[in-house]
């Protein structure tokens, strides 16, 4: 029992820092606090490229296709590092989803035209799995890819499919066998968005930002050599991008960052002439989701040392998902509540950096809203019970 | 960063949960805690035969030099088997105060504690008082070369078996000032001790305690215990919270076990959704309290472990609750009786969840100490 880093992780900790520290001027400062920034296409890319000029920005791919190689740890002390600093984090749609799938299971050339542009965010990805009629129950869904010659002609609808407006590819989950079982007949597609038969139409959601879209194809004509793996074989690879969305570590770091940020807040609100956090009910509610938070952080912490050591930690993890999601939506709901009725302002019919009462209330309430969608996606937080009922519980 | 056991707290573990298999089942427990005693004693000759009570304990009193995670270990073992044996207030806050006082007394008791030769209950509760060590009406004052004891004191968990008693008393001061507040040794048999016994939740003994005149033997320095009862009340939390993950993994196997068998409307009650959602809310709670555990055993003396352990003890009270509650409602009608065990470790549940501080307590320390 020991909750010491070894030497040589302190060390890499002491690098991290020195990198943050001379990256930090060089970032926009609406960059270090997501709940009030609205980021457009350039801002996500400022801290993308700084950290691949490092070498640092695929953390978890191996040194031969340009990543960092980092053990599991060193990862988790770079995530908690960069969230405890405000750093934002880089977006998972080529990095962490359709990368490691193209390394998994892609072949060589397409290893070699896909994964450099990834790391330099030179092509900006999205992902094509839900549609209309396909939610938690994915393996239903119809776009349909058709072999003719030595291309697939695909046709059909994709939803949800977030920031798809500044996407150069999409990879897409299509229907290459209707005959088959459903889990059966699945092929992975990599699209390029600028083919002929590709529209996109954004969908503005509760905080009344267009984060995600629609994308639709009518026939859209993409060589067969985009196929990755196996025909009928995408639903492998399907599961396996989900384990890997699933199993992302030091969540509980990007909400410790986010209470940080609340409990000042509460400092400078006030309430009867005093500091809000002074209040009883408040530093009561506060306190108790603080708690959460650390318990959640340990396990966390847990699941970081079996797998340091290389035990296989599996479904497990989806407690992450779960619990994590819903200690986001609890710090997100306080934090509006914090500022009373300065989060009844529409900030969207603001400016940028407009703001109708103090600067730190611009966005909460949107914030809030938003964050409805993390016991939504990446399987909702029923699918994950589901999930841990059968693979952990046995029942 | 290694949240592995060493090969001796193995070792420790496995010989005490293969001993509570083959000598404490649950029949024995629903026997002997019937009985007038409530208790069987064999079985604390026993755990110091495993060493059990020396693990924590310094070398230098006869103790064999672990500390907190040897606690860990024996009360999670403790928790599965629902054992009533007062560990925590001889070993962890008897040893702990004794330790942290040192001295003639440390080096005539720790010893015996090691040894299994007394048993000690801890006095702290008064009615006035609810979960603050320094609300105290007892007193306690200097006569000739002794202190003399006067006051009542609540339900003193484990008394009725103990020989002797730890007291808090206010030598100085005004009720709940910090300063003034001292601890003592008194002899259960000594003169002018009273006493009220009666059966507590699953299965434990109390008494309420009353001192006239009572000649007592001062621990550690006069008018300044607070501070070190504080901080051995942080080890005896994190200790029952580790009890309190033993009784909570007995209660999900048992649930998830009954659900595969249990049949309603032609199939196991488990294949039900909402059962299954029920089921992973309380496995969620349960790896959730498992951190909070480890937490607080793991950051005790750092200088945010008092926070750490309140954070724990606040929010494994929760996850405990949520599951205790659940496994009741899982097994339906037959959980509602005292013949199944779930219902007995629903109670020990609910007595640690208040032991030391509810929950609303410790979220109110929390947010003390940070200011």
């Amino acid at each position: 029992m020991d909750l010491s880093f070894s030497p040589q992780e302190e060390a890499f900790r002491q690098e991290v820092l020195g990198f943050i520290a001379e990256a930090k001027p060089k970032l926009p400062q609406k960059l270090g606090a997501p709940e009030q920034a609205r980021l457009s296409k350039d801002d996500y890319l400022i801290w993308h490229r700084l950290l691949f000029k490092k070498g640092w920005v695929a953390p978890a791919w191996p040194k031969a296709f340009g990543g960092a190689d980092w053990s599991v740890t060193q990862r988790y002390i770079f995530s908690t590092e960069i969230a405890k600093a405000g750093m934002p984090t880089t977006l998972p749609f080529g990095l962490g989803m359709v990368g490691p799938v193209i390394i998994a299971f892609g072949n060589d050339a397409q290893k070699k035209k896909f994964l450099p542009r990834i790391l330099s965010g030179d092509d900006w990805w999205c992902q094509g799995y839900s549609e209309p009629g396909a939610g938690s129950d994915l393996a239903s869904l119809r776009c349909r890819a058709v072999r003719d010659g030595d291309h697939y002609v695909v046709t059909g609808q994709k939803t949800w499919t977030t920031l798809a407006q500044y996407a150069d590819w999409i990879f897409c989950l299509v229907r290459t066998d209707p005959a088959a079982k459903p889990q059966e007949g699945i092929s992975f597609l990599l699209i390029d968005m600028k083919s002929p038969g590709i529209t996109v139409k954004p969908i503005v959601i509760l905080d009344g930002a267009p984060e995600v879209n629609e994308v639709f194809f009518d026939s859209v004509k993409v060589p067969a050599e985009n196929l990755v793996g196996d025909e009928n074989k995408g639903w492998t690879y399907a599961k396996f991008l989900l384990a890997h969305e699933r199993s992302a570590l030091a969540s509980a770091s990007r909400s410790r960052a986010a209470l940080a940020r609340l409990k000042a807040i509460a400092k400078a609100e006030q309430l009867d002439g005093a500091p809000l956090i002074r209040d009883p009910d408040f530093a009561h509610k506060l306190a108790a989701l603080e708690a959460d938070l650390m318990a959640l952080e340990f396990t966390e912490l847990r699941i970081l040392s079996q797998e340091a050591k290389g035990e296989k930690v599996g479904s497990e993890s989806s407690i992450l998902k779960v619990a994590g999601s819903e200690i986001q939506q609890r710090v997100a709901d306080l934090a509006m509540e914090a500022v009373g009725y300065y989060a009844l302002p529409n900030d969207m019919s603001l400016g940028d950096n407009e703001a109708v009462g103090p600067d730190y209330a611009r966005g909460l309430a949107g914030r809030y809203f938003n964050l409805r969608k993390a016991s939504i996606y990446g399987g909702s937080n029923e699918i994950q019970r589901n999930i841990i009922a059968k693979a952990v519980l046995g029942l | 960063m290694d949240f592995s056991f060493s090969e001796e707290q193995n070792l420790l573990r496995n010989s005490l949960s293969r001993y509570l298999a083959d000598h404490y089942s649950y029949e024995d427990w629903r026997k002997f805690t019937a009985s007038p005693e409530g208790r069987d004693p064999r079985h604390w000759r026993q755990f110091a035969e495993l060493g059990l009570l020396a693990a924590p304990l310094p070398e230098e009193h006869g103790g064999l030099g672990g500390g907190a995670i040897e606690s860990m270990v024996v009360m999670e073992e403790f928790g599965r088997a629902l054992v009533v044996e007062p560990f925590v207030p001889t070993v962890v806050i008897g040893g702990g105060l004794l330790m942290n006082a040192g001295g003639a007394l440390a080096e005539e008791i720790l010893p015996k504690i090691a040894g299994g030769e007394t048993i000690l209950a801890f006095a702290f509760a008064e009615a006035q008082g609810r979960y603050n060590l320094a609300d105290l009406a007892t007193t306690a004052k200097k006569q000739g070369g002794a202190h003399i004891l006067n006051g009542q004191k609540s339900v003193v968990l484990g008394a009725p078996w103990a020989d002797t008693l730890i007291v808090t008393a206010r030598t100085g001061g005004a009720r709940r000032e910090p300063g003034g507040v001292s601890v003592f040794l008194v002899e259960k048999g000594a003169k002018g001790v009273s006493t009220r016994d009666y059966a507590a939740m699953s299965g434990l003994r109390a008494s309420d305690v009353g001192f006239e005149n009572t000649p007592a033997r001062l621990i550690g320095e006069e008018g300044a215990a607070l501070e070190p009862l504080e901080k051995v009340m942080d080890h005896a939390i994190a200790a029952h919270l580790a009890e309190a993950n033993g009784a909570i993994a007995r209660l999900m196997a048992a649930t998830t076990e009954y659900a595969k068998t249990r049949k309603q409307f032609g199939q196991p009650i488990g294949k039900f959704q909402v059962l299954q959602h029920r089921m992973v809310d309380m496995y969620i709670a349960q790896q959730q309290a498992l951190s909070a555990g480890l937490m607080a055993n793991l950051k005790l003396g750092d200088t945010d472990g008092s926070r750490a352990v309140s954070a724990a003890k606040a929010a494994a009270g929760k996850y405990a609750r949520a599951v205790a509650e659940s496994a009741v409602q899982i097994h339906g009608g037959i959980g509602m009786t005292g013949e199944l065990d779930v219902g007995h470790y629903f109670k020990r549940l609910v007595l640690l969840e208040t032991l030391y501080g509810s929950p609303d307590h410790h979220l109110r320390r929390m947010a003390r100490l940070d200011q």
